[in-house]
């Protein structure tokens, strides 16, 4: 029987451009050649609900690293200050947010028990960064777990954000898998339907899930979106979908 | 959803956080995700120190859409009363 033994806890990783940041680390222990994910938190912060998820992905045999994008606007802060301050300042740039996860991702391909697979998931505004991501760094596998904003219209473009991800599809790299609520109002069935158009339109390998009766955010435990069934459908597409394109 | 939007407003006053009052220069005015209120999403606001403070100088709130839009009536309602208007403020 394979060990499911595993380590997690809080690191320093250096970004792409050698900012230092605060990131959360699970990996399984006495196991080699584990696939890896970024994990991208969302919105409210990166708080222990994203750091849990760091942790089952290590208990399903993945390394995972959760790098705190909010870190730079409140070093050593709660979760829930830091997001205030990131707010405060306008949220995190595109170009800011990439060189995080490329940083995340240098880390676990250097982890020795490692296969240099990395994949990327983000919940909220962390599937947009995903989708984001996955059109801008070398990532193997992307899940979107309903990102709002990927469609975004002139107005909503700010200089953080300037370019709509969805103008970004052609450029995507990898597999997508997709995982959206009915009722969600960003991203809506429309924008998911608009991502599908694009999605095809540039030949993209994809596969989109949309769960009747959930809204944004039903992987979120412990809060009223939760979704028990999306949720569990939701988690067993994802190791369905890393399964077979992070293995070694 | 995520929102984005945010709105910043300069204040001038004080707050009393988990060390004390302090002095409040922002109050940062969102709809989105909550942290703690058991809602999808409230009203949220965070009375700052400012952005150059520690973080943690922080007041927060977070408010049902009813009760965001019952108290800013409130708040307009107190400010028109002929009491306070005699008081020459503004």
């Amino acid at each position: 029987m394979a060990s499911d033994r595993m380590e997690a806890g809080t690191i320093t990783i250096t970004s792409r451009k050698g900012d230092e940041i605060e990131a959360y680390h699970a990996r399984p222990m006495e196991v080699t050649g584990y696939p890896s994910v970024v994990v991208i938190h969302h919105m409210p912060g990166y708080d222990s609900s994203t750091k849990e998820i760091a942790r089952r992905f290590a208990s399903r045999g993945y390394g995972a690293v959760v790098p705190n994008l909010f870190h730079r606007y409140a070093p050593g802060a709660s979760s829930g200050d830091a997001a205030a301050a990131a707010r405060a300042a306008g949220g995190v740039p595109d170009a800011q947010c990439l060189d995080d996860v490329a940083g995340a991702m240098a880390f676990l391909k250097a982890q020795p028990g490692a296969n240099g697979k990395v994949g990327v998931i983000g919940y909220c505004s962390g599937g947009r960064q995903s989708y984001l991501s996955a059109c801008n760094l070398e990532l193997d596998a992307v899940v979107d777990c309903y990102g709002g904003g990927v469609v975004a219209t002139p107005d909503q473009l700010t200089p953080e954000r300037p370019v709509a991800v969805i103008d970004m599809t052609k450029d995507l790299r990898c597999p997508m898998l997709g995982l959206f609520g009915v009722n969600d109002a960003s991203p809506s069935p429309e924008h998911v339907a608009k991502m599908e158009e694009e999605l095809t339109k540039h030949h993209k390998s994809f596969e989109f899930h949309s769960y009747e009766g959930a809204g944004h955010a039903f992987f979120w435990v412990e809060r009223p979106s939760y979704h028990a069934e999306a949720s569990r459908d939701g988690w067993h597409r994802i190791w369905d979908f890393y399964d077979e394109h992070l293995a070694g | 959803m995520c929102t984005y939007l945010t709105s910043t407003e300069k204040v001038a006053g004080t707050g009393l956080g988990a060390q004390g009052w302090f002095a409040i220069e922002e109050a940062v005015v969102y709809f989105d995700h909550p942290q703690e209120a058991l809602v999808d999403h409230a009203l949220c606001i965070d009375f700052r120190a400012g952005s150059r403070a520690d973080p943690s100088r922080r007041v927060a709130v977070e408010l049902d859409a009813g009760s965001a839009r019952r108290l800013a009536e409130s708040i307009l309602a107190t400010l028109a009363h002929d009491e306070v208007k005699a008081l020459g403020v503004d």
